[in-house]
């Protein structure tokens, strides 16, 4: 076990190394850098002026320089300075973090409320009408952009209330802040309830399936028993990989989902950087991302090992 | 193996399969959700082909006087901002997002193959050092690796296409090495081997042909999160430049204004790209119950 975790958690760093240079270069690939944008929108074109921002960044130093003062940097946790504001990208980053993080975790256990019960459902009655409609509305949810959910949801708000649930100002409290965030972490969450119960609903048939399942009805276990006692309990198992899954998928929504309610979260920063040529807040941010995907991902290789005593004694 | 499966069952079943007509009324029956999903795409690969005729107004012509006309029966979906037709814009969509979904995922495929047949069939470090990059590719999040290409490589066309095939290639990759590693151990490439095949000839004409029918799976599902990412980046403004009509781009983030004023502009390009990708998912879900027989649930 400890080999197979040290193993693991080597791999881990190999991957993060290789993703902060290919993400540097590239970023460096760009036609264009921050000098030039700010010259593009200011109108004037001094080449000795833009030369000397450019030295004030270090953008004229090689590249090889420039990632290695970066890694250095990251491993002091020094993120460097916002080319834009020019401030710290620590200072820029870390306050959009908590916005993000409330309406994930939002948006997460709203996918499950919804998922896995619907998933069982849809296993238990398998080709009954109700499982058609079940399966039908979760490809749709899974079919549509969240940006535009996120659009209907306005659209909806304005024809019942005539207005929007736009996050102008930080809310007072937390639960203010909770009921604001909980209609975009409707329209993130329900693309992840749809593949949850997806997910939820092909682990179900698979293990209803299983001899044990047939042991259980035939000494009289009542339906309620079998499904959830039973048969849920060890679905669970690979539902738990959808975790790590989850993470990446959450990410995707949360850019578009962030940029359509106007929140000031990390996702919509990320989006806002990239537009800016603002390297230094835009190889910190993916970097991030990959951070949380990358450490989702063992945990529930972890979790896994954990849960499934099988797994663990075939090591 | 796979077809070989399917068509067992599809003959025990009772079924008669000579023509490709009987055939495709076979599998409209067996599985009446794919055969939906089919004519949806048939009927948006239509209107990609035939845009000219089917639109009455030039999709990038602007005519201020209908600026925000509502749905009317000249202007079937109404008109945008700078008086463009909105069905015209969203039928000639239809060749963007379609040309960005099935070249990307294409292009993803191809380059995955390659990277999944080199890395299961030739082993040794080529495995080590393609799973590495596969690893690599899968620890960001299809977007987000999407957004930094795009940006990197600029909006246009194909940096669109390249932009979202990459982040694609792990998929296949892993699906064909998976398949490659089964395949090496089976008696009919040990008799290829023995009758003197190259490897090469052996990988190409015996162990890709077998890997093709979870690939197609795969494809299919993945040309509707194409479609998807190119319609997210279109929106944020890092795909399909302007004037080019992206169903993406037409819900741009100017859209949110749209909500209350004229929400035509919002309902019918999200209707089109949801319908699209809808008609791929049930496709793709009918064609693995199909081709896939260890996933059917």
């Amino acid at each position: 076990m400890a080999g197979y975790l040290a193993r693991r958690f080597s791999l881990m760093i190999l991957t993060l190394f290789g993703i902060s240079v290919i993400i540097f270069v590239l970023l460096r690939l760009v036609p264009g850098n921050i000098a030039d944008i700010l010259f593009d929108s200011a109108g004037m074109i001094n080449p000795a002026e833009k030369k000397q921002i450019e030295h004030e960044l270090g953008l004229d130093r090689p590249i090889a320089v420039q990632y290695a003062q970066w890694i250095g940097g990251l491993m002091e946790g020094d993120l460097g300075y916002s080319y834009k504001s020019e401030r710290p990208a620590i200072e820029e980053i870390a306050p959009r973090i908590p916005i993000t993080a409330k309406l994930a975790a939002l948006a997460l256990v709203f996918s499950v409320l919804l998922g896995v019960p619907l998933g069982v459902i849809s296993a238990v009655r398998q080709n009954s009408a109700l499982d058609y409609v079940l399966r039908v509305i979760s490809l749709s949810g899974l079919s549509m952009p969240a940006f535009w959910l996120g659009l209907l949801i306005l659209m909806a708000f304005v024809s019942a209330f005539g207005t929007i649930p736009i996050y102008t100002d930080p809310p007072q409290n937390l639960w203010d802040e909770l009921l604001l965030l909980s209609v975009p972490a409707a329209a993130v969450g329900f693309r992840s309830s749809a593949l949850i119960m997806r997910l939820t609903r092909s682990a179900m048939l698979e293990v209803l399936r299983q001899d044990y399942i047939r042991t259980a009805r035939s000494k009289g276990a009542s339906e309620r028993t079998v499904n959830y006692h039973h048969a849920l309990r060890n679905a669970i198992l690979p539902l738990v990989t959808v975790i790590g899954i989850e993470a990446a998928f959450l990410i995707g929504g949360l850019i578009v989902t962030e940029t359509v309610f106007n929140i000031p979260g990390v996702a919509r920063f990320l989006v806002e950087a990239i537009r800016w040529r603002d390297y230094p807040i835009v190889q910190n941010l993916v970097m991030f991302i990959a951070l949380i995907v990358v450490v989702a991902n063992f945990i529930v290789d972890l979790l896994y090992a954990v849960l499934d005593p099988r797994i663990r004694y075939a090591r | 193996m796979h077809s070989i499966d399917a068509e067992s069952g599809l003959a025990k079943a009772g079924a008669r399969l000579d023509g490709a007509w009987t055939q495709l009324r076979f599998f409209a029956t067996r599985h009446p959700l794919g055969a939906v999903g089919a004519f949806i795409m048939a009927v948006f690969v239509l209107a990609a082909i035939f845009a000219n005729w089917i639109a009455a107004y030039d999709p990038l012509t602007t005519n201020a006087s209908i600026s925000l006309a509502r749905p009317s029966a000249q202007h079937l979906l109404g008109a945008d901002f700078m008086g463009r037709d909105i069905f015209s814009r969203i039928v000639h969509g239809a060749r963007i997002s379609l040309a960005v979904g099935i070249g990307s995922t294409t292009l993803g495929c191809v380059l995955g193959v390659v990277l999944g047949l080199a890395s299961g069939y030739i082993g040794g470090w080529v495995d080590l050092l393609s799973q590495r990059l596969v690893d690599i590719l899968q620890a960001l999040p299809l977007l987000v690796l999407a957004l930094v290409m795009a940006a990197s490589l600029g909006p246009s066309l194909p940096n669109t296409i390249i932009a979202i095939a990459i982040p694609l290639i792990p998929y296949a990759a892993r699906v064909v090495r998976s398949n490659t590693l089964a395949l090496r151990e089976q008696p009919f490439v040990e008799a290829a081997k023995a009758v003197g095949m190259s490897e090469m000839r052996i990988a190409l004409r015996h162990v890709l042909p077998n890997t093709l029918a979870p690939l197609i799976v795969l494809a299919t599902a993945q040309l509707g999160s194409a479609i998807l990412t190119e319609a997210s980046l279109s929106f944020l403004g890092l795909g399909i430049p302007e004037p080019y009509p992206s169903w993406g781009r037409m819900l741009s983030e100017s859209a949110a204004e749209y909500v209350r004023t004229a929400p035509w502009l919002v309902v019918f390009p999200g209707i089109a790209i949801s319908l699209v990708v809808f008609g791929t998912n049930l496709l793709g879900d009918a064609l693995r119950d199909l081709l896939d027989p260890r996933l059917r649930g």
